[in-house]
């Protein structure tokens, strides 16, 4: 399995925003799992009710915001998620909805980044957008950290898992 | 903008980037022992200080870097005399008694308290 949770960047301007697309499939192990059919209080069976984990659409946030430090130090930084600020949820997703994620940079210095996001829905039954979550995460660029742990030299978090999706959005 | 309206906004900072009670913060809690903040958290404080007070700090300004391993500094896990003296020349806000006393080099967060952090504020804003 790829832990790619954006299928396609469709924005990105460097130092400031990028915006990545994911589409919610019904194919995807992880929502047979959150939630399977159970048997109700009464013995009666409940249908599954797929919802995508909110833990996946911060994930997804981080990479879109991730990718976006990462362009914007032209990859030179292992850049990796270093905090959860704050995520607020309103709203479900669910599967043949499309997904969006809008991350805006706040501040960047040699140690990290924090960055703002917001995650919509797109409901093709309705064909209305909605807003599903706030997120605001901090980087670490971590060859920087203030323990001095050192890391392998090559760059292990930009590899082929995103290589594709950077081709296609010609940021390398 | 006088001490106590500083100390009020640097409250308000810690409160929210590690979720501590408002009460727990007082000038003498040191940012990791009392506090339990961790290093990515000194990033988030950094970050939230410059929004807060609009002013800019550099890397290394507020916290040092790689303290643990630089040679100078540190030898058989202590914090050397050569090394304190440097880091209280780098760092004249932080408050040192706690490491003078137990120079272990986990104890390096130790310097920094709540009251090093008005300090340092204090100073940035003239």
């Amino acid at each position: 399995m790829r832990w790619s949770w954006i299928d396609i960047i469709t924005h990105v301007e460097k130092g400031k925003s990028l915006v990545a697309i994911k589409n919610v499939s019904m194919a995807e192990d992880v929502l047979h799992d959150h939630f399977p059919a159970q048997v109700g209080p009464g013995g009666e069976s409940l249908d599954p009710a797929p919802v995508m984990p909110a833990s996946l659409l911060i994930e997804g946030m981080a990479q879109t915001a991730g990718l976006l430090v990462g362009y914007t130090g032209d990859f030179d930084e292992k850049v990796i998620l270093g905090k959860i600020v704050k995520a607020t949820f309103e709203r479900e997703v669910t599967p043949g909805q499309t997904v969006r994620f809008e991350a805006h940079l706040e501040r960047m210095d040699p140690s990290g980044a924090n960055t703002t996001g917001t995650i919509t829905v797109l409901d093709h039954k309705t064909g209305e957008r909605h807003h599903v979550a706030s997120v605001e995460l901090i980087f670490s660029h971590i060859d920087q950290n203030m323990a001095g742990t050192e890391f392998p030299e090559e760059n292990f978090v930009f590899t082929d898992n995103f290589r594709s999706l950077l081709r296609a959005a010609g940021m390398i | 903008m006088d001490r106590d309206q500083i100390y009020a906004k640097v409250t308000e900072v810690l409160v929210e980037a590690l979720g501590v009670d408002e009460d727990e913060v007082s000038p003498s809690a040191t940012l990791t022992g009392d506090l339990g903040a961790e290093s990515i958290d000194f990033l988030d404080i950094v970050f939230r200080l410059e929004k807060t007070f609009g002013i800019k700090i550099e890397q290394g300004e507020l916290f040092p870097d790689n303290v643990a391993q630089n040679p100078d500094y540190v030898e058989n896990g202590k914090v050397t005399n050569k090394g304190i003296a440097e880091l209280k020349a780098k760092l004249p806000h932080a408050d040192f008694s706690r490491l003078e006393a137990d120079p272990a080099v986990e104890n390096v967060g130790e310097i920094f308290t709540v009251d090093a952090i008005v300090k340092f504020v204090q100073k940035k804003l003239g």
